[in-house]
């Protein structure tokens, strides 16, 4: 059977992760693998549409790329070059001290190296596209806005500083994991919200992101299922997710959650997130994702936005409110409240929630703009709506906000 | 191993009160005994301040000899330490240690404490 380009290519996508990541582990070199795990999918295009795919396609990379890479490092050594000879030696040092364990594969070594709090937000979520993710530097820099030039040196730079600084390639130990599995997750999330914010740019490369972070969360509830938070984050990214096809027009105009047509919602991501959302742990404080999975999963829970239980939303921004206290958190709960109690007590509490950063903030504006308009205070909705136009970020939300200010009119 | 530099920068001006001096001084003094006993400390010093500085260059062959310091800013390198470990994750923990030794509380609760820049010494990765 004869193989296509782009069936190739997903397989390549698919296994980037574990093989780079076993390589690294065996070469202790960040290049030497990434460059191998190419050549052998250059080696593969060249061969496997004419011979067909091979028995075990993960195999055949594994062992193409592991040649790929003792050839690559025999040539640096004849040429005298001895880092190659003291990475190996690295490699194998480290390798003597952890055991094995679904805790030590070494996908979740790598990523908690990209993840490393030691380098940049904007590196780590680059750093992680590229080696788990397979993306190529080019989709990663369209994604990011970047020009490719730029992403490709923030990669080298930070590429380099993993290799001087020795940033280490193992599953932290215990008294640091939790922060790093923040860590972590906060740079899963971050790749979600890119692929998701509602901005310009190329869709399929935004669907792309959204994608790979949801794999992303998968493979870590994989590999650290007794973690709550990464279940809750899967969750939360799925049941997001899920409304992707209602949330615009098909002019591309946003459309808010209750007037989505929810039968348009994704049923197997909805299913997929309730199901881990009711698997989280009742009794211990459920952390910041699980309770904004939980929050998502109440909406998914109502076939029409009037069922929607908004106590239960109430009750669970009050626990988000006491963990992670933030104004947008605050603002989100004013809209639970105003659909339990009115508009008059919501808009107490935005006002309330008034202060030189949440004023520069478009969404406080738009939430006060909407109450005020429900109030019947059209003056102060549009004044409002205006400040909201201002601050907002993209276009599509802009032409959003206008539609709300024009239809105070009419 | 891996040598690292740790840099302690401190702020122009403000010196805090002696007792607070004190406090900081004995955390560092016994951080330096514990590296020292763990086999990690490798040399530290405490710096006089910029005004102390002189700079010294070299153009066509002249050596030109100028008051310092070189860069002028609001912050500047107070003192350092020299530390080996195994990797980036360990050398953090030792510069944790000091910039929690580095506050005015041992909390950093009332103003954030001195930050802590740590860097990789070239050529240092000899096991």
């Amino acid at each position: 059977m004869p193989a296509e380009t782009a069936e190739i290519e997903r397989i390549f996508r698919e296994e980037h992760g574990r093989a780079v990541a076993v390589l690294i582990r065996a070469f202790g070199d960040i290049d030497l693998a990434e460059e191998a795990v190419q050549d052998a999918f250059a080696v593969a295009l060249s061969r496997w549409p004419f011979e067909g795919m091979p028995a075990s396609p993960v195999g055949w990379i594994m062992t193409t790329a592991r040649r790929r890479a003792i050839d690559a490092v025999r040539r640096e050594s004849t040429r005298g070059h001895r880092h190659a000879e003291a990475a190996r030696l690295y490699a194998r040092h480290s390798e003597d001290d952890h055991p094995e364990g679904p805790m030590h594969d070494d996908r979740l070594r790598l990523i908690f190296t990209c993840c490393h709090p030691a380098l940049a937000p904007a590196s780590q979520v680059a750093l992680t596209l590229r080696l788990l993710g397979g993306l190529s530097t080019a989709a990663i820099a369209r994604a990011f806005f970047v020009g490719e030039p730029a992403m490709a040196q923030r990669l080298v730079r930070a590429k380099g500083k993993i290799r001087d600084a020795r940033i280490p390639y193992r599953v932290p130990d215990e008294p640091e994991l939790p922060g790093r599995v923040r860590s972590v997750l906060a740079v899963v999330y971050l790749i979600f919200n890119e692929g998701y914010a509602v901005s310009a740019g190329d869709a399929l490369v935004r669907d792309d992101l959204c994608h790979e972070a949801i794999r992303l969360g998968r493979l870590l509830v994989g590999l650290i299922p007794e973690e709550p938070e990464v279940r809750g984050l899967l969750a939360l990214m799925l049941l997001v997710a899920s409304r992707r096809a209602a949330r615009t027009t098909s002019a591309g105009e946003l459309v808010l959650l209750a007037d989505q047509d929810r039968t348009l919602w994704n049923r197997e991501f909805i299913l997929e997130g309730q199901t881990l959302v009711s698997r989280c742990p009742r009794q211990n404080e459920p952390g910041p994702y699980q309770l904004q999975a939980a929050i998502q999963a109440v909406h998914s829970d109502a076939a029409v936005a009037a069922d929607t239980d908004w106590r239960q939303i109430l009750r669970l921004y009050d626990q988000l409110l006491t963990i992670a206290p933030a104004p947008v958190v605050a603002l989100n709960r004013a809209v639970a409240v105003a659909e339990i109690e009115g508009p008059v007590r919501a808009l107490a509490l935005v006002d309330a929630l008034s202060d030189p950063a949440t004023d520069g903030y478009y969404l406080f504006h738009a939430v006060r703009a909407d109450l005020l308009r429900r109030l019947g205070r059209t003056a102060e909705a549009q004044q409002a709506y205006d400040m909201a136009l201002s601050l907002a970020g993209n276009a599509r939300e802009r032409a959003f906000l206008q539609r709300r200010r024009d239809a105070l009119n009419g | 191993m891996t040598q690292y530099l740790l840099s302690i920068y401190q702020p122009e001006g403000d010196v805090p009160p002696p007792e607070t001096l004190q406090r900081v001084m004995q955390d560092v003094n016994a951080l330096i005994e514990d590296a020292k006993a763990a086999g990690v400390w490798v040399f530290n010093g405490g710096l006089h301040p910029p005004g102390t500085a002189t700079v010294v260059r070299c153009q066509r062959g002249d050596v030109l000899i100028t008051d310092g310091p070189f860069a002028e800013g609001k912050e500047y390198v107070g003192g350092f330490m020299v530390i080996e470990a195994p990797d980036l994750d360990g050398a953090l923990q030792w510069a944790g240690r000091l910039a929690r030794a580095l506050t005015l509380d041992g909390r950093g609760d009332i103003h954030p404490g001195l930050p802590v820049e740590v860097r990789p010494f070239q050529g240092s990765h000899a096991n």
